[in-house]
Protein backbone atom coordinates (compact mmCIF):
# COMPACT_ATOMS: atom_id res chain seq x y z
CA UNK A 1 0.00 0.00 0.00
CA UNK A 2 1.30 3.36 -0.92
CA UNK A 3 0.61 6.97 0.50
CA UNK A 4 -0.81 7.84 3.88
CA UNK A 5 -3.94 6.27 5.48
CA UNK A 6 -6.37 8.56 6.05
CA UNK A 7 -9.15 7.41 8.77
CA UNK A 8 -12.38 9.26 7.25
CA UNK A 9 -14.68 11.77 9.46
CA UNK A 10 -17.52 10.13 11.25
CA UNK A 11 -20.90 13.05 12.07
CA UNK A 12 -19.99 15.57 14.69
CA UNK A 13 -19.47 14.84 18.34
CA UNK A 14 -19.21 17.02 21.33
CA UNK A 15 -16.09 18.01 22.14
CA UNK A 16 -14.46 17.11 25.05
CA UNK A 17 -12.65 20.56 27.43
CA UNK A 18 -9.17 20.86 27.55
CA UNK A 19 -7.49 19.96 30.72
CA UNK A 20 -5.51 22.92 32.30
CA UNK A 21 -3.71 20.42 34.46
CA UNK A 22 -2.65 20.97 38.26
CA UNK A 23 0.35 23.49 39.08
CA UNK A 24 3.64 22.50 40.36
CA UNK A 25 3.12 22.46 44.18
CA UNK A 26 -0.61 20.65 43.85
CA UNK A 27 0.69 18.26 41.58
CA UNK A 28 4.47 17.64 43.50
CA UNK A 29 1.85 17.44 46.85
CA UNK A 30 -0.53 14.97 45.57
CA UNK A 31 2.55 12.72 44.43
CA UNK A 32 4.16 12.81 47.33
CA UNK A 33 0.79 12.04 48.80
CA UNK A 34 1.03 8.64 47.02
CA UNK A 35 3.92 7.74 48.20
CA UNK A 36 3.23 8.51 51.62
CA UNK A 37 0.14 6.31 51.03
CA UNK A 38 1.90 3.52 49.46
CA UNK A 39 4.10 3.39 52.70
CA UNK A 40 1.50 3.62 55.51
CA UNK A 41 -1.06 1.29 54.08
CA UNK A 42 1.76 -1.80 53.31
CA UNK A 43 2.46 -2.72 57.02
CA UNK A 44 5.07 -5.57 55.93
CA UNK A 45 7.14 -2.66 55.12
CA UNK A 46 6.95 -1.06 58.29
CA UNK A 47 7.38 -3.88 60.33
CA UNK A 48 10.51 -5.31 58.50
CA UNK A 49 12.64 -2.08 58.12
CA UNK A 50 11.92 -1.22 61.89
CA UNK A 51 13.30 -5.15 62.62
CA UNK A 52 15.99 -4.84 60.58
CA UNK A 53 17.18 -1.76 61.84
CA UNK A 54 16.77 -3.00 65.48
CA UNK A 55 18.85 -6.10 64.85
CA UNK A 56 21.11 -4.24 63.53
CA UNK A 57 21.61 -1.56 66.66
CA UNK A 58 21.36 -4.87 68.69
CA UNK A 59 23.95 -6.78 67.01
CA UNK A 60 26.43 -3.62 67.07
CA UNK A 61 25.18 -2.63 70.83
CA UNK A 62 25.76 -6.07 72.28
CA UNK A 63 27.82 -8.50 70.32
CA UNK A 64 30.59 -6.46 68.50
CA UNK A 65 29.92 -3.38 70.55
CA UNK A 66 32.35 -4.77 73.67
CA UNK A 67 35.56 -5.08 71.21
CA UNK A 68 35.05 -1.51 70.04
CA UNK A 69 36.89 1.22 71.44
CA UNK A 70 35.69 4.66 71.17
CA UNK A 71 39.18 5.91 71.94
CA UNK A 72 37.60 8.41 74.45
CA UNK A 73 35.59 8.85 78.02
CA UNK A 74 32.41 8.66 75.30
CA UNK A 75 30.76 4.66 75.99
CA UNK A 76 30.26 2.32 72.64
CA UNK A 77 26.49 2.95 73.07
CA UNK A 78 26.86 6.84 73.05
CA UNK A 79 29.21 6.58 70.46
CA UNK A 80 27.21 4.43 68.27
CA UNK A 81 23.79 5.47 68.07
CA UNK A 82 24.35 8.93 66.73
CA UNK A 83 26.73 6.96 64.36
CA UNK A 84 23.38 4.65 63.60
CA UNK A 85 21.06 7.31 63.15
CA UNK A 86 22.89 9.35 60.90
CA UNK A 87 23.61 6.07 59.00
CA UNK A 88 19.90 5.08 58.81
CA UNK A 89 19.24 8.01 56.17
CA UNK A 90 21.14 6.02 53.78
CA UNK A 91 19.19 2.65 54.92
CA UNK A 92 16.23 4.39 54.23
CA UNK A 93 17.34 5.91 50.89
CA UNK A 94 17.62 2.90 49.97
CA UNK A 95 13.83 2.27 50.06
CA UNK A 96 13.61 5.64 48.05
CA UNK A 97 15.56 3.72 45.38
CA UNK A 98 13.70 0.97 45.23
CA UNK A 99 10.48 2.73 44.90
CA UNK A 100 11.22 5.08 42.42
CA UNK A 101 12.28 2.20 40.11
CA UNK A 102 9.16 0.62 40.69
CA UNK A 103 7.26 3.25 39.63
CA UNK A 104 9.20 3.48 36.30
CA UNK A 105 9.05 -0.42 36.28
CA UNK A 106 5.34 -0.67 36.95
CA UNK A 107 3.96 2.13 34.75
CA UNK A 108 3.23 4.65 37.05
CA UNK A 109 5.91 7.18 36.24
CA UNK A 110 4.76 7.03 32.32
CA UNK A 111 1.05 7.65 33.52
CA UNK A 112 2.34 10.88 35.21
CA UNK A 113 4.34 12.04 32.48
CA UNK A 114 1.46 11.68 30.20
CA UNK A 115 -1.04 13.98 32.31
CA UNK A 116 -0.99 18.06 31.68
CA UNK A 117 1.45 18.53 34.84
CA UNK A 118 5.40 19.87 35.17
CA UNK A 119 7.33 16.83 35.07
CA UNK A 120 9.40 18.07 37.55
CA UNK A 121 6.25 17.16 40.05
CA UNK A 122 6.88 13.69 39.96
CA UNK A 123 10.36 14.05 41.03
CA UNK A 124 9.66 16.58 43.56
CA UNK A 125 6.62 14.69 45.07
CA UNK A 126 9.10 11.56 45.54
CA UNK A 127 11.47 13.43 47.33
CA UNK A 128 9.10 15.05 49.07
CA UNK A 129 7.39 11.55 50.08
CA UNK A 130 10.93 9.87 51.06
CA UNK A 131 11.89 13.14 52.91
CA UNK A 132 8.42 12.52 55.30
CA UNK A 133 9.67 8.24 55.50
CA UNK A 134 13.24 9.65 56.47
CA UNK A 135 11.60 11.89 58.91
CA UNK A 136 10.01 8.92 60.45
CA UNK A 137 12.51 6.07 59.93
CA UNK A 138 14.98 8.43 62.05
CA UNK A 139 12.80 9.18 64.50
CA UNK A 140 11.90 4.91 64.61
CA UNK A 141 16.25 4.88 64.57
CA UNK A 142 16.29 7.33 67.69
CA UNK A 143 13.71 5.51 69.93
CA UNK A 144 15.67 2.51 69.58
CA UNK A 145 19.01 3.79 70.35
CA UNK A 146 17.22 5.28 73.78
CA UNK A 147 15.98 2.06 73.92
CA UNK A 148 19.21 0.00 73.82
CA UNK A 149 20.37 2.88 76.25
CA UNK A 150 21.71 5.72 74.88
CA UNK A 151 21.56 8.87 76.99
CA UNK A 152 21.82 12.36 75.66
CA UNK A 153 24.95 13.57 77.14
CA UNK A 154 24.51 17.11 74.96
CA UNK A 155 21.82 19.36 75.07
CA UNK A 156 18.49 19.37 73.77
CA UNK A 157 18.90 22.23 71.40
CA UNK A 158 22.09 20.16 70.08
CA UNK A 159 20.00 17.03 69.80
CA UNK A 160 17.45 19.04 67.78
CA UNK A 161 19.96 20.16 65.63
CA UNK A 162 21.54 17.05 64.70
CA UNK A 163 18.20 15.42 64.16
CA UNK A 164 17.49 18.71 61.85
CA UNK A 165 20.88 18.22 59.77
CA UNK A 166 20.42 13.99 59.55
CA UNK A 167 17.19 15.48 57.84
CA UNK A 168 19.32 17.79 55.88
CA UNK A 169 22.07 15.23 54.27
CA UNK A 170 18.95 12.27 53.89
CA UNK A 171 17.24 15.02 51.55
CA UNK A 172 20.55 15.25 49.52
CA UNK A 173 21.55 11.02 49.67
CA UNK A 174 17.78 10.81 48.41
CA UNK A 175 18.91 12.10 44.94
CA UNK A 176 21.52 9.93 44.89
CA UNK A 177 19.22 7.05 45.47
CA UNK A 178 16.48 8.56 42.85
CA UNK A 179 19.29 8.43 40.71
CA UNK A 180 19.88 4.81 40.78
CA UNK A 181 16.51 4.25 41.12
CA UNK A 182 15.81 5.44 37.28
CA UNK A 183 18.98 4.04 36.44
CA UNK A 184 18.06 0.54 37.86
CA UNK A 185 14.31 0.80 36.07
CA UNK A 186 13.45 -2.17 37.81
CA UNK A 187 13.24 -2.26 41.48
CA UNK A 188 15.36 -5.52 41.56
CA UNK A 189 18.18 -3.89 39.98
CA UNK A 190 18.25 -0.66 41.84
CA UNK A 191 18.43 -3.05 45.19
CA UNK A 192 21.36 -4.57 44.02
CA UNK A 193 22.40 -0.98 43.38
CA UNK A 194 21.78 0.67 46.06
CA UNK A 195 23.73 -2.07 48.51
CA UNK A 196 26.71 -0.10 46.40
CA UNK A 197 26.26 2.38 49.38
CA UNK A 198 27.12 -0.42 52.03
CA UNK A 199 31.03 0.69 51.90
CA UNK A 200 29.91 4.03 52.62
CA UNK A 201 28.04 2.82 56.06
CA UNK A 202 31.35 0.61 57.54
CA UNK A 203 33.98 2.44 56.10
CA UNK A 204 32.85 5.49 57.94
CA UNK A 205 33.36 6.71 61.58
CA UNK A 206 29.35 5.57 61.97
CA UNK A 207 30.19 2.35 63.88
CA UNK A 208 33.62 2.40 64.82
CA UNK A 209 36.34 5.57 65.11
CA UNK A 210 38.29 5.88 61.96
CA UNK A 211 41.34 6.10 63.78
CA UNK A 212 40.99 2.08 64.48
CA UNK A 213 41.16 2.05 60.68
CA UNK A 214 44.34 0.91 58.57
CA UNK A 215 45.97 3.50 56.02
CA UNK A 216 43.99 3.26 52.89
CA UNK A 217 40.94 2.62 53.93
CA UNK A 218 40.89 5.22 56.93
CA UNK A 219 42.15 7.74 54.32
CA UNK A 220 38.64 6.66 52.47
CA UNK A 221 36.59 6.61 55.43
CA UNK A 222 38.50 10.28 56.50
CA UNK A 223 37.32 12.30 52.60
CA UNK A 224 33.70 10.05 51.98
CA UNK A 225 30.67 12.59 52.96
CA UNK A 226 29.26 10.49 55.91
CA UNK A 227 32.06 10.22 58.16
CA UNK A 228 31.56 14.47 58.44
CA UNK A 229 28.06 14.21 58.76
CA UNK A 230 28.68 11.45 61.38
CA UNK A 231 30.68 13.36 63.24
CA UNK A 232 28.77 16.56 63.08
CA UNK A 233 25.47 14.70 64.70
CA UNK A 234 27.93 13.02 67.28
CA UNK A 235 29.65 16.28 68.35
CA UNK A 236 25.85 17.78 68.71
CA UNK A 237 24.12 14.88 70.53
CA UNK A 238 27.41 14.17 72.91
CA UNK A 239 28.50 16.94 73.35
CA UNK A 240 31.73 17.82 75.09
CA UNK A 241 32.80 13.76 75.66
CA UNK A 242 32.15 13.45 72.01
CA UNK A 243 33.55 16.36 70.60
CA UNK A 244 36.51 15.49 72.13
CA UNK A 245 36.80 12.26 70.16
CA UNK A 246 37.04 15.46 67.06
CA UNK A 247 40.16 16.97 65.49
CA UNK A 248 38.28 19.91 64.97
CA UNK A 249 35.24 21.78 66.34
CA UNK A 250 31.72 19.89 65.80
CA UNK A 251 30.96 23.17 63.93
CA UNK A 252 33.58 22.80 61.19
CA UNK A 253 32.27 19.69 60.55
CA UNK A 254 28.95 21.06 60.28
CA UNK A 255 29.70 23.21 58.02
CA UNK A 256 31.72 20.66 55.91
CA UNK A 257 29.05 18.25 55.93
CA UNK A 258 26.72 20.90 55.05
CA UNK A 259 28.77 21.82 51.79
CA UNK A 260 28.92 17.76 51.14
CA UNK A 261 25.24 17.58 51.14
CA UNK A 262 24.63 20.96 48.73
CA UNK A 263 27.09 19.77 46.43
CA UNK A 264 25.58 16.07 46.43
CA UNK A 265 22.20 17.23 46.12
CA UNK A 266 23.00 19.92 43.08
CA UNK A 267 25.00 17.11 41.05
CA UNK A 268 22.54 14.18 41.64
CA UNK A 269 19.48 16.36 41.32
CA UNK A 270 20.55 17.87 37.90
CA UNK A 271 21.67 14.23 36.97
CA UNK A 272 17.89 12.80 37.60
CA UNK A 273 16.90 15.80 35.91
CA UNK A 274 18.91 14.69 33.14
CA UNK A 275 18.06 11.27 33.22
CA UNK A 276 14.56 11.94 34.34
CA UNK A 277 14.13 14.01 30.92
CA UNK A 278 15.35 11.75 28.45
CA UNK A 279 12.66 10.28 26.22
CA UNK B 1 -12.03 19.08 10.86
CA UNK B 2 -8.61 19.32 11.98
CA UNK B 3 -7.42 15.76 12.44
CA UNK B 4 -7.20 14.03 16.08
CA UNK B 5 -4.11 12.14 14.85
CA UNK B 6 -1.75 13.15 12.18
CA UNK B 7 1.64 11.55 12.07
CA UNK B 8 4.06 11.90 8.90
CA UNK B 9 7.24 10.11 8.95
CA UNK B 10 7.40 9.16 12.30
CA UNK B 11 10.77 7.73 12.79
CA UNK B 12 12.26 6.40 16.74
CA UNK B 13 15.08 4.32 16.39
CA UNK B 14 16.74 2.64 19.18
CA UNK B 15 20.00 1.10 18.21
CA UNK B 16 20.70 -0.25 14.42
CA UNK B 17 16.23 -0.77 14.91
CA UNK B 18 14.07 1.09 13.56
CA UNK B 19 11.42 0.60 15.86
CA UNK B 20 8.66 3.39 13.45
CA UNK B 21 10.38 3.32 9.99
CA UNK B 22 8.51 6.38 8.66
CA UNK B 23 5.11 5.94 9.78
CA UNK B 24 2.03 8.27 8.23
CA UNK B 25 -1.57 8.22 9.70
CA UNK B 26 -4.33 10.43 9.73
CA UNK B 27 -7.34 10.14 11.64
CA UNK B 28 -10.36 11.98 12.07
CA UNK B 29 -12.30 12.82 14.96
CA UNK B 30 -14.99 10.37 16.02
CA UNK B 31 -13.67 7.05 15.22
CA UNK B 32 -12.24 4.25 17.02
CA UNK B 33 -9.18 3.08 15.82
CA UNK B 34 -7.35 -0.20 16.02
CA UNK B 35 -3.62 -0.78 15.91
CA UNK B 36 -3.30 -3.95 15.10
CA UNK B 37 0.17 -6.51 14.38
CA UNK B 38 2.61 -8.58 16.08
CA UNK B 39 5.02 -8.10 19.09
CA UNK B 40 7.69 -5.76 18.09
CA UNK B 41 5.65 -4.19 15.48
CA UNK B 42 6.26 -0.50 16.81
CA UNK B 43 2.46 -0.70 18.13
CA UNK B 44 3.72 0.72 21.34
CA UNK B 45 6.23 2.69 20.44
CA UNK B 46 3.89 4.51 18.19
CA UNK B 47 1.00 5.10 21.28
CA UNK B 48 4.26 6.73 23.52
CA UNK B 49 5.08 8.53 20.97
CA UNK B 50 1.40 10.23 20.89
CA UNK B 51 1.33 9.92 24.69
CA UNK B 52 4.62 12.63 24.26
CA UNK B 53 6.53 10.13 26.49
CA UNK B 54 9.05 9.05 23.24
CA UNK B 55 10.31 11.63 21.25
CA UNK B 56 10.57 10.55 17.47
CA UNK B 57 14.14 10.95 15.88
CA UNK B 58 11.72 11.83 12.69
CA UNK B 59 8.54 12.97 11.26
CA UNK B 60 6.16 15.10 12.14
CA UNK B 61 3.07 14.15 14.91
CA UNK B 62 -0.03 16.73 15.49
CA UNK B 63 -2.68 15.33 18.08
CA UNK B 64 -5.56 17.45 17.81
CA UNK B 65 -3.79 20.16 16.01
CA UNK B 66 -0.93 20.48 18.59
CA UNK B 67 2.25 20.04 17.81
CA UNK B 68 3.51 17.26 19.61
CA UNK B 69 6.63 17.70 19.03
CA UNK B 70 7.27 21.12 19.94
CA UNK B 71 3.93 21.37 22.41
CA UNK B 72 4.41 18.51 24.29
CA UNK B 73 2.54 19.90 27.24
CA UNK B 74 -0.66 20.91 25.14
CA UNK B 75 -0.92 17.46 24.24
CA UNK B 76 -1.41 16.28 27.76
CA UNK B 77 -4.29 18.62 28.20
CA UNK B 78 -6.35 16.24 25.63
CA UNK B 79 -4.77 12.82 25.76
CA UNK B 80 -5.70 9.86 28.41
CA UNK B 81 -3.44 7.21 28.61
CA UNK B 82 -4.03 3.60 29.83
CA UNK B 83 -0.74 1.12 29.68
CA UNK B 84 -0.18 -2.27 29.43
CA UNK B 85 0.62 -2.49 33.02
CA UNK B 86 -2.34 -1.36 35.18
CA UNK B 87 -0.63 1.67 36.31
CA UNK B 88 -2.99 1.98 39.73
CA UNK B 89 -1.68 2.42 43.29
CA UNK B 90 -2.67 -0.84 44.51
CA UNK B 91 -2.27 1.11 48.08
CA UNK B 92 -5.10 3.61 47.55
CA UNK B 93 -8.74 2.73 47.15
CA UNK B 94 -10.85 2.88 43.39
CA UNK B 95 -12.51 6.56 44.37
CA UNK B 96 -8.55 8.21 45.94
CA UNK B 97 -6.93 7.15 42.64
CA UNK B 98 -9.71 8.65 40.50
CA UNK B 99 -9.92 11.61 42.58
CA UNK B 100 -5.53 11.98 42.88
CA UNK B 101 -5.43 12.34 39.39
CA UNK B 102 -8.68 14.44 39.01
CA UNK B 103 -6.88 16.80 40.97
CA UNK B 104 -4.04 16.64 38.90
CA UNK B 105 -5.64 16.86 35.47
CA UNK B 106 -6.22 20.25 37.17
CA UNK B 107 -10.21 19.88 38.39
CA UNK B 108 -10.76 21.54 41.69
CA UNK B 109 -11.26 19.20 44.76
CA UNK B 110 -15.00 19.29 44.57
CA UNK B 111 -15.02 18.63 40.85
CA UNK B 112 -12.26 15.43 41.42
CA UNK B 113 -15.05 14.34 43.22
CA UNK B 114 -17.80 14.36 41.00
CA UNK B 115 -15.88 13.21 38.37
CA UNK B 116 -14.64 10.26 40.32
CA UNK B 117 -18.45 9.29 41.32
CA UNK B 118 -18.78 9.27 37.50
CA UNK B 119 -16.25 7.38 36.71
CA UNK B 120 -17.23 4.73 39.05
CA UNK B 121 -20.65 4.62 37.84
CA UNK B 122 -19.27 4.48 33.97
CA UNK B 123 -16.88 1.52 35.33
CA UNK B 124 -19.44 -0.04 36.88
CA UNK B 125 -17.43 0.15 40.08
CA UNK B 126 -18.82 1.88 42.32
CA UNK B 127 -19.69 -0.81 45.16
CA UNK B 128 -15.91 -1.12 45.31
CA UNK B 129 -14.77 2.00 45.20
CA UNK B 130 -13.78 2.33 48.49
CA UNK B 131 -12.06 -1.39 48.84
CA UNK B 132 -8.17 -0.47 47.66
CA UNK B 133 -7.15 -1.34 44.51
CA UNK B 134 -4.82 -4.15 45.65
CA UNK B 135 -8.03 -6.32 46.45
CA UNK B 136 -8.96 -5.74 42.84
CA UNK B 137 -9.31 -8.99 40.28
CA UNK B 138 -7.39 -8.71 37.31
CA UNK B 139 -10.87 -7.04 35.45
CA UNK B 140 -11.53 -4.50 38.10
CA UNK B 141 -8.17 -3.67 37.89
CA UNK B 142 -8.14 -2.71 34.29
CA UNK B 143 -11.63 -0.84 34.65
CA UNK B 144 -10.33 1.02 37.06
CA UNK B 145 -6.83 2.07 34.70
CA UNK B 146 -9.25 2.63 31.89
CA UNK B 147 -11.63 4.63 34.13
CA UNK B 148 -8.36 6.96 35.48
CA UNK B 149 -7.51 7.86 31.98
CA UNK B 150 -11.20 9.27 31.83
CA UNK B 151 -11.23 11.40 35.06
CA UNK B 152 -9.92 13.92 32.54
CA UNK B 153 -12.88 13.61 29.43
CA UNK B 154 -9.98 13.17 27.23
CA UNK B 155 -10.19 14.13 23.29
CA UNK B 156 -8.26 11.16 22.51
CA UNK B 157 -7.94 8.40 24.52
CA UNK B 158 -4.69 6.13 24.24
CA UNK B 159 -5.25 2.01 24.85
CA UNK B 160 -2.30 0.10 24.61
CA UNK B 161 -3.31 -3.42 24.50
CA UNK B 162 -6.08 -2.97 26.86
CA UNK B 163 -7.60 -6.22 27.08
CA UNK B 164 -4.54 -8.41 27.06
CA UNK B 165 -4.24 -10.95 30.38
CA UNK B 166 -7.93 -10.64 30.98
CA UNK B 167 -10.19 -13.58 31.15
CA UNK B 168 -13.24 -13.50 28.49
CA UNK B 169 -15.81 -12.04 30.70
CA UNK B 170 -13.80 -9.15 31.71
CA UNK B 171 -12.50 -8.91 28.13
CA UNK B 172 -16.44 -8.33 27.08
CA UNK B 173 -17.00 -6.03 29.89
CA UNK B 174 -14.03 -3.88 29.02
CA UNK B 175 -14.92 -3.55 25.39
CA UNK B 176 -18.79 -2.77 26.64
CA UNK B 177 -16.92 0.06 28.43
CA UNK B 178 -14.87 1.04 25.62
CA UNK B 179 -17.63 1.02 23.38
CA UNK B 180 -19.56 3.41 25.46
CA UNK B 181 -17.09 6.18 25.04
CA UNK B 182 -16.76 7.15 22.07
CA UNK B 183 -20.72 9.14 22.20
CA UNK B 184 -18.87 10.93 24.95
CA UNK B 185 -16.75 12.67 22.37
CA UNK B 186 -13.83 10.80 23.03
CA UNK B 187 -11.58 9.16 19.99
CA UNK B 188 -10.02 6.14 20.60
CA UNK B 189 -6.69 4.98 19.31
CA UNK B 190 -5.96 1.20 20.89
CA UNK B 191 -3.59 -1.33 20.12
CA UNK B 192 -3.88 -4.85 20.22
CA UNK B 193 -2.80 -8.32 19.43
CA UNK B 194 -6.11 -9.67 18.46
CA UNK B 195 -7.98 -9.60 15.62
CA UNK B 196 -11.71 -10.35 17.16
CA UNK B 197 -10.89 -7.46 19.89
CA UNK B 198 -10.39 -4.83 16.61
CA UNK B 199 -13.37 -6.35 15.10
CA UNK B 200 -15.83 -5.42 18.24
CA UNK B 201 -13.94 -2.51 18.84
CA UNK B 202 -12.98 -0.64 15.98
CA UNK B 203 -14.32 1.84 12.92
CA UNK B 204 -11.25 1.05 11.49
CA UNK B 205 -7.97 -1.03 11.84
CA UNK B 206 -4.79 -0.27 10.84
CA UNK B 207 -2.68 -3.03 10.29
CA UNK B 208 1.26 -2.07 11.20
CA UNK B 209 4.86 -4.65 11.05
CA UNK B 210 8.11 -2.90 11.63
CA UNK B 211 6.88 0.30 11.87
CA UNK B 212 5.15 1.63 9.07
CA UNK B 213 1.08 1.03 8.32
CA UNK B 214 0.64 -2.14 5.51
CA UNK B 215 -2.98 -1.64 5.19
CA UNK B 216 -5.31 0.55 6.85
CA UNK B 217 -9.58 0.36 6.22
CA UNK B 218 -12.93 -1.03 8.19
CA UNK B 219 -12.75 -4.36 9.24
CA UNK B 220 -14.70 -5.60 6.44
CA UNK B 221 -12.66 -3.88 3.85
CA UNK B 222 -9.51 -5.59 5.52
CA UNK B 223 -10.77 -9.24 6.05
CA UNK B 224 -12.54 -8.93 2.31
CA UNK B 225 -9.13 -7.92 1.22
CA UNK B 226 -7.36 -10.82 3.39
CA UNK B 227 -9.19 -13.30 1.44
CA UNK B 228 -12.09 -16.45 2.85
CA UNK B 229 -13.23 -17.94 5.15
CA UNK B 230 -11.74 -21.47 6.58
CA UNK B 231 -13.26 -24.52 7.11
CA UNK B 232 -11.45 -26.60 9.33
CA UNK B 233 -12.10 -30.22 10.70
CA UNK B 234 -10.58 -31.84 13.54
CA UNK B 235 -10.79 -35.87 13.28
CA UNK B 236 -10.55 -38.41 15.82
CA UNK B 237 -8.14 -40.78 13.98
CA UNK B 238 -5.13 -38.98 12.12
CA UNK B 239 -5.84 -42.25 9.55
CA UNK B 240 -9.01 -39.94 8.55
CA UNK B 241 -6.76 -36.82 7.26
CA UNK B 242 -5.78 -38.16 3.99
CA UNK B 243 -9.46 -38.67 3.53
CA UNK B 244 -10.82 -35.69 4.65
CA UNK B 245 -8.49 -33.70 2.79
CA UNK B 246 -9.49 -35.14 -0.23
CA UNK B 247 -13.51 -33.79 0.55
CA UNK B 248 -11.90 -30.54 1.73
CA UNK B 249 -10.19 -30.29 -1.74
CA UNK B 250 -13.34 -30.56 -3.52
CA UNK B 251 -15.14 -27.26 -1.90
CA UNK B 252 -11.60 -25.48 -1.59
CA UNK B 253 -8.61 -24.98 -2.65
CA UNK B 254 -5.34 -26.10 -1.13
CA UNK B 255 -6.30 -28.00 1.70
CA UNK B 256 -3.60 -28.13 4.20
CA UNK B 257 -3.44 -30.91 6.70
CA UNK B 258 -1.84 -30.96 10.01
CA UNK B 259 -0.96 -34.61 11.19
CA UNK B 260 -0.04 -34.02 14.83
CA UNK B 261 -3.24 -32.05 15.76
CA UNK B 262 -5.37 -34.34 13.40
CA UNK B 263 -6.86 -31.01 11.75
CA UNK B 264 -7.05 -30.14 7.97
CA UNK B 265 -8.48 -26.64 6.58
CA UNK B 266 -9.20 -24.91 3.81
CA UNK B 267 -9.99 -21.29 2.75
CA UNK B 268 -13.46 -21.25 0.64
CA UNK B 269 -14.87 -18.33 -1.37
CA UNK B 270 -18.83 -18.92 -0.09
CA UNK B 271 -19.13 -20.09 3.56
CA UNK B 272 -21.92 -21.56 4.84
CA UNK B 273 -22.90 -23.35 1.72
CA UNK B 274 -19.49 -24.77 1.11
CA UNK B 275 -19.62 -25.98 5.34
CA UNK B 276 -23.06 -27.83 4.18
CA UNK B 277 -21.37 -29.31 1.08
CA UNK B 278 -18.10 -30.46 3.01
CA UNK B 279 -20.71 -31.86 5.91
CA UNK B 280 -22.71 -33.65 2.89
CA UNK B 281 -19.77 -35.59 1.43
CA UNK B 282 -17.93 -36.41 5.28
CA UNK B 283 -20.96 -38.41 5.93
CA UNK B 284 -21.47 -39.90 2.81
CA UNK B 285 -17.67 -41.53 3.33
CA UNK B 286 -18.34 -41.96 6.97
CA UNK B 287 -15.27 -39.88 8.15
CA UNK B 288 -16.32 -39.32 11.90
CA UNK B 289 -15.00 -36.21 12.69
CA UNK B 290 -14.79 -34.70 15.92
CA UNK B 291 -15.39 -31.21 15.02
CA UNK B 292 -15.98 -29.14 12.17
CA UNK B 293 -15.95 -25.10 11.94
CA UNK B 294 -16.38 -22.03 9.68
CA UNK B 295 -13.90 -19.42 10.82
CA UNK B 296 -12.83 -15.68 9.48
CA UNK B 297 -9.36 -16.19 9.33
CA UNK B 298 -7.07 -15.15 12.32
CA UNK B 299 -5.01 -12.26 12.52
CA UNK B 300 -1.79 -14.51 11.40
CA UNK B 301 -3.95 -15.49 8.17
CA UNK B 302 -5.03 -11.43 7.67
CA UNK B 303 -1.53 -10.13 8.33
CA UNK B 304 0.60 -13.15 6.16
CA UNK B 305 -2.31 -12.53 2.96
CA UNK B 306 -1.51 -8.97 3.55
CA UNK B 307 2.63 -8.96 3.85
CA UNK B 308 2.63 -11.17 1.09
CA UNK B 309 0.56 -9.00 -0.93
CA UNK B 310 2.44 -5.82 -0.19
CA UNK B 311 5.67 -7.49 -1.47
CA UNK B 312 3.98 -8.77 -4.31
CA UNK B 313 2.88 -5.51 -5.49
CA UNK B 314 5.99 -3.31 -4.23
Amino acid sequence: MTGTSVIAPSPAVPRAAVNTGARLWTSSLLVAGRTVRKFARTPQLIVFTTIQSALFLLMFRFAFGGAIGTGGSLSYVDFLVPGFIASSILWSGMGAATGMAEDVEHGFVDRLRSLPIPRAAVLIGRSLADAALLVWALAVAAILGFAVGFRLTGTVPGALAAFGLCVLFGFAFEWVFIVIGLLGGTARAAQSLGLLVTPLVFLSSAYVPVASMPGGVRQFSEIQPLTPMVDAVRGLAAGARGQALLQHSTSYYIGLSLAWAAAIFVVFGLLAVLRFARR
Amino acid sequence: MTPILEAYGLVKRYGKTHALAGLDLVVHPGRVVALLGPNGAGKTTFVRTVATLLRPDAGTLHVDGIDALRKPGKVRQVIGLAGQFAAVEEAMTGRENLEMVGRLFGLSRKDAKAAAVRVLDQMQLTDDADRLVRTYSGGMRRRIDLGISLVGTPRLLLLDEPTTGLDPGSRLQLWDAIRDLVVTGTDILLTTQYLDEADRLASDIVIIDHGTVIAAGTPAELKSRAGDDMIEVHVRAAGDLPAVSGVLATVGHDPQADVPARRASVAVDDGSSRLMDALRRLDQQRITVEDISLRRPTLDEVFLSLTDRQEASS
